[in-house]
Order: structure tokens, then C-alpha cells, then sequence
């Protein structure tokens, strides 16, 4: 029984971490989708994300709703600001130029962090209404935190689905992203997309932050998870959504699996193992679907 | 603008398009020989270092700017190349010996990553080569009876017979003349055949296949090739900086890398030596202007690395076509000197037609 529950709680937490990944990793396959840039910042956007609720929470007092909504709303602001400042003037250009673009948007974000009073290098907490609490299941013992993560995700996901599925604007997303010479000439304001893509995609990074700071904590080196997003993302198959979520989940368990079980290193390269894996059998990601190459 | 009437196919591919460009490369050469003379000894070795990065990216510039395949993984075959070179020149075998052997290794193992990962394009291939130096940096720090790990490893500076490179001019001309020696090789591989498939292959695959270009030879030589010269970049940074973990060759190193490669220009062999040159030379150009800024942000240690990424993205903003395409315009500016028009290089912005699902 004690083998079962150990496993067990591995695997949740394993799936809670999994979900943070999953949603930086939705970030990437949103922003890919629409313009097909990869936004290496996306990383940076979480730790932002993290020191603004560090700031509401921890300095201004707020409640921890409250604070998430705002957190919320100031990252998709800084995400709308990001993509009217820099970005549009990018339409257009080659693609790895606005790749550069977004890397050297990580350098500054990671070290202005450092530079604004208040948050500076260390490392940084806040008290959550799920801190120290925790939920029996027979002998099996969860923690809230583990738990609020995991259920604010799947409420994100259902938000984000009927948003795409059912609004108007989730469906000239869509066809944005399917086809953008058709959308305009349907009509659809392809800057506005962007706009909005680039909006969601921060908040996304925003509520990631949240959401993993009682876990990490709050520093300036958060960002970096952002790369053990990409193989969640890719192996997905970077173009689908529900498939960012799973490829987040599958890393988020292996390396929780692989930290318990296997000897010390393990951890941080087995992700990167099963990506390499997937990638020589199926090079579409489990997700993706083959394209044909066109002439 | 001079027009040559070609009169034979080989004028296409000869090594120097006009005898007068054969004259600056030549002036070029002396002065970079002459000007360790006249300057310090810290700015001889961040000269030293552009010539490192300049063959490191060289080698990816192969990959990345001619073949078209991107890597995010250079920094494991830049450390392979360290590690084979310090551990080899340890047991006592010559450095002579020794750095091509860490080029050798370095592209052997790009021959053993390169073929199962080939029918990756873009993004994935990024990822997995991404994978791929992630395993190498963890390797490196476990296999401890060989790498010493986390420790370190301490290095000899390179000596060839009787000469011993331990000043930092002495280094600059190795360097330099190993860059020379690399950019000769390039330019000499991508007139060949093989580098003639290579730009074929970045230009359209399937064009490429159909004119008979074998795709998964001519990607694999590619790959070796690049992980090659980025290996023997690796066995000099290892010799210049005398200590070597595995801390310097993290993911950091290879984003690094592609910056440089794209920032410089891609596809240009130029492209790659200014990359590295506007990767050395702005965080000393930042340092020098720290003394004007506010006395509040003279204090923040966050301050080199912030501006860097702010003029990252000033570049891009205003040169999407890296340090290379501005040279471009430049030179077209005064070779046309009164009819230059703003918009000669102006490229049509235009929506993607990709069809995706």
C-alpha cells in the first residue's frame, strides 16, 4: 500500500508542476499557431507574472483572487503593449528575426526584474489560502496547493476551449491561424489576432506564475522553466492545444518519476529522452498532424 | 556598380568575385595582424574571443544560414570540442594533435546526432538538438572519472613543438589564423559541390531531391561539418580559458550562438564574424558608457545584460536582415551613389499562406 501511495503522490505532483508547464507550453502553441514565432520570452512572461502577485499579495496586501485577477489583466496588458510596441512592426519580416527579437525580450525582462525596487535577486514567497493546507483521500495525503493547481488549469482549458469553440473572435483566431490570406479576406483584422494572441498568451504566462510561485518561489531565474516547456509543447505537436496541455502533464510526471526513482541528473534530462524518442518515431508530435510538403 | 561579362561557368564559383576584393581581404588580413601592436592586452584577448566565436559560428552559419537546419544544441559540440582537446593535451598529447581531433569527435558525434533527428525541419529540429545538448551538459557533469564534473578542469596552454602560446598575443595569432584557415575552408566547401547542394537543400528540398541532391548525405555532412568547426572553436576556448565546467556550456551558450549567426547575417559567411564581433564588442561598449547613466542604475549589477537585450532587439527592429544586410545596403548606397532609393531593399510585407491546422 505505502509503494502505492508513494507512487501516487508522486504522479500527482508530478501532474501539478506538469500543468504549469502545460500552460507556459500553451502560451508557445498559441503564439506559434497565429504568427508561427516561437516566443522564447514566454518563460519571462511566467516570472513576471509571478513578481506582480509577489508585489499585490506580499506588498499591497490584496486578496489572493483579487490578485489573480489583476495579475491576469496587468499581463495581458504588458502582452497587448509587447506585441503594439514591438512586434507589429515585425510583420512580415523573416521569422527568425522576430525569434531574436523575443530572446533578446528575455535577456531585458530577466535582468530589469533584478533592477526595479522591490524585487531585485532574491527569492521571494507569499502566503496563498492553499499554503499548509491539506486533503485526505484514504492514506493518501495531497496537498492544496498541488490540488488548486491542477483545478485552476482545468477551468482554464474549459475557459480557453468555449472560447475558441463558441466566441466570434476564437473563431477568426482559428481561422487565423489555419490560413491568413483567407482570413483577411474574410474580413478578420489579422493585427487584431495578433494583438489578441499575444494578449492571451501573457496572461496565460501571468496565471503559470501564480500558480507555480508557492511551489519555486518567486526569483528571477523562474523564467527558465520555459525551456522545459518546449518539449511539452513539442511533443504535443506545437499546433495543438489540448496537445500542450498532455505533453506538459506527460514531462511534468516523468520528471517527478525520474527525481523519485531514478539516481540524481535523471531528472532534467529524462523529458528531454522521451522528446527525442517521440520525435524519431513521430516527428509530428504525439498531436500534430502530418503536413504534406508542398513545392 | 561593375557588370562582368561572364564568359565561362567557373567565374560563378571562383573564390573571389573581383580581383580588387582579393586586395581587401589582403589589407584586411595585415591589419588584423598589426593591430594586436597598438592595442592592450585585455582588448588583444577579446579580440582572441571574436576569432573563437567567429569559427564557432562559422560552424553553425554552415548549418543554420547555408543548409537551413537549425540547431539550438552548438553548445554540446563546442563543449565536446573543449573536453577532447583538454583531456587529450592532460595525457600529454600535443595540441597540434589535439585540435583537430576535437573537431573530428565533435563531428562524429554531429554524424551520430544528425542522422536519426534529419527528417526533423524547423522548430522541432531546434527542440531536439536542444534535447540533445541538454544530455551532453548532464553527461558532462556525472561522468566525473573523465570530466572531473562540477570540479573543473584545469588546462595547459597550447604549445606547438617549442613555441608555447601562453601570451595573449601569441593567442590572437593562433586564433586568427585559425579563423583565417576556417573561413578559407567555408568559402571553399560552399563553392564545392557539396556546399552548392547544401544552399540547394536550404533553398527547397524538394527541388533539391529532384535535381538529384541525395537529402540525407548532403544534411549529414552538413551537420558534421558544422559540429566540426564548432569543436575545434571549443578546443581553443578550452586553451584560452585555461579552466573549463560544464557550467560555461549550458543552453545560454547556444542561444548565444544562433543570435550571433543571425544577428551577423544569415546566410553569409561575413554575416558570422560580425555576429561574433557585436557579441564581444557591445557588453565592453555598455561597460564603458556604465559611468554616464544614473547613479541608480550604476549600481545594479542587472544593468550589462538588460541593455544587451534591449539593443538585441533594436537590431532586429531596424535590421531584420542582421548586421550583414545593413553592410549590404551600405555598400549598394555608394557603389549607386546618387540614384539610392530608401525603398531598393524594401521587402513586401505579406501574410502567411501556410495552410495549417
Amino acid at each position: 500500500m505505502d509503494v502505492v501511495n508513494e507512487i501516487l503522490q508522486t504522479i500527482l505532483s508530478g501532474i501539478s508542476i506538469g500543468c504549469v508547464y502545460g500552460l507556459v507550453a500553451l502560451g508557445f502553441v498559441l503564439i506559434f499557431k497565429a504568427t508561427e514565432v516561437i516566443n522564447f520570452a514566454q518563460g519571462e512572461l511566467l516570472m513576471l507574472g509571478a513578481f506582480i502577485s509577489y508585489s499585490l499579495i506580499a506588498m499591497l496586501n490584496f486578496p489572493y483572487w483579487a490578485a489573480l485577477l489583476a495579475t491576469i489583466f496587468v499581463m495581458g496588458f504588458l502582452g497587448m503593449l509587447l506585441e503594439r510596441t514591438v512586434l507589429r512592426s515585425l510583420v512580415g519580416e523573416p521569422v527568425y528575426a522576430i525569434v531574436i527579437v523575443t530572446i533578446g525580450m528575455s535577456f531585458f525582462f530577466r535582468s530589469a526584474v533584478s533592477m526595479i525596487p522591490g524585487w531585485g535577486t532574491d527569492t521571494y514567497g507569499f502566503r496563498t489560502p492553499f499554503t499548509e493546507k491539506i486533503v485526505r483521500a484514504g492514506e493518501l495525503v495531497i496537498s492544496w496547493e498541488y490540488l488548486a493547481i491542477i483545478l485552476i488549469t482545468t477551468a482554464l482549458i474549459l475557459v480557453l476551449f468555449s472560447f475558441f469553440r463558441y466566441t466570434r473572435i476564437g473563431t477568426a483566431m482559428r481561422a487565423t491561424s489555419q490560413n491568413q490570406l483567407a482570413a483577411v479576406y474574410m474580413g478578420i483584422s489579422v493585427t487584431r489576432v495578433f494583438s489578441l494572441t499575444w494578449t492571451i498568451a501573457a496572461a496565460l504566462g501571468g496565471i503559470g506564475g501564480i500558480l507555480l510561485s508557492p511551489i519555486t518561489f518567486v526569483h528571477m531565474n523562474m523564467g527558465f522553466i520555459g525551456l522545459k516547456a518546449f518539449p511539452a509543447a513539442v511533443l504535443g505537436g506545437f499546433g495543438s492545444l489540448p496537445g500542450a496541455i498532455v505533453g506538459g502533464v506527460i514531462i511534468g510526471v516523468t520528471e517527478s518519476l525520474a527525481g523519485f526513482y531514478l539516481p540524481e541528473g535523471w531528472k532534467d534530462i529524462a523529458a528531454w529522452i522521451i522528446l527525442i524518442g517521440v520525435l524519431i518515431i513521430r516527428p509530428q508530435g504525439l498531436f500534430g498532424i502530418q503536413e504534406k510538403k508542398k513545392v | 556598380m561593375r557588370f562582368i561579362m561572364k564568359t565561362n561557368y567557373y567565374q560563378d564559383i571562383r573564390l573571389f568575385k573581383y580581383r580588387s576584393t582579393f586586395f581587401w581581404y589582403l589589407a584586411l588580413v595585415s591589419g588584423s595582424l598589426i593591430l594586436p601592436l597598438l592595442l592592450d592586452e585585455y582588448l588583444i584577448s577579446q579580440l582572441t574571443f571574436i576569432c573563437m566565436y567567429a569559427v564557432a559560428a562559422m560552424g553553425l552559419m554552415l548549418l543554420t544560414g547555408y543548409t537551413g537546419q537549425v540547431s539550438m544544441g552548438h553548445a554540446a559540440f563546442f563543449a565536446i570540442g573543449s573536453y577532447t582537446s583538454a583531456i587529450l593535451t592532460s595525457k600529454g598529447v600535443p595540441f597540434i594533435l589535439a585540435l583537430p581531433a576535437a573537431g573530428i569527435l565533435a563531428g562524429v558525434v554531429g554524424i551520430l546526432i544528425g542522422r536519426p533527428i534529419l527528417h526533423l525541419t524547423g522548430l522541432y529540429l531546434a527542440i531536439a538538438t536542444m534535447g540533445f545538448a541538454f544530455i551532453v551538459d548532464e553527461i558532462l557533469i556525472r561522468w566525473e572519472s573523465l570530466t572531473r564534473g562540477n570540479m573543473g578542469f584545469y588546462v595547459k596552454p597550447p604549445s606547438i613543438g617549442s613555441l608555447i602560446f601562453d601570451t595573449e598575443i601569441r593567442f590572437y595569432y593562433l586564433s586568427l589564423v585559425i579563423l583565417i584557415l576556417t573561413l578559407f575552408a567555408a568559402r571553399n566547401i560552399l563553392r564545392s559541390p557539396t556546399g552548392r547542394a547544401m544552399i540547394a537543400i536550404r533553398d527547397s528540398e524538394v527541388a533539391a531531391q529532384a535535381m538529384g541532391i541525395n537529402l540525407a548525405k548532403f544534411k549529414t555532412i552538413a551537420f558534421a561539418l558544422s559540429a566540426f568547426f564548432t569543436g575545434v572553436a571549443g578546443s581553443l576556448y578550452a586553451h584560452k580559458l585555461f579552466f573549463i565546467n560544464p557550467e560555461s556550456y549550458t543552453i545560454i551558450l547556444s542561444i548565444e550562438l544562433l543570435a550571433m549567426v543571425i544577428i551577423g547575417g544569415l546566410g553569409s559567411l561575413h554575416g558570422a564574424v560580425f555576429g561574433a564581433a557585436f557579441f564581444i564588442f557591445l557588453p565592453q561598449v555598455i561597460i564603458m558608457t556604465r559611468d554616464y547613466m544614473p547613479v541608480y542604475l550604476q549600481n545594479q549589477t542587472g544593468l550589462e545584460p538588460a541593455l544587451f537585450g534591449l539593443l538585441i532587439i533594436l537590431v532586429m527592429l531596424f535590421e531584420p536582415m542582421g548586421i550583414y544586410g545593413r553592410w549590404l545596403k551600405t555598400k549598394y548606397y555608394f557603389e549607386m551613389f546618387p540614384l539610392y532609393k530608401k525603398d531598393s531593399f524594401k521587402r513586401e510585407k505579406k501574410y502567411q499562406k501556410a495552410e495549417r491546422r
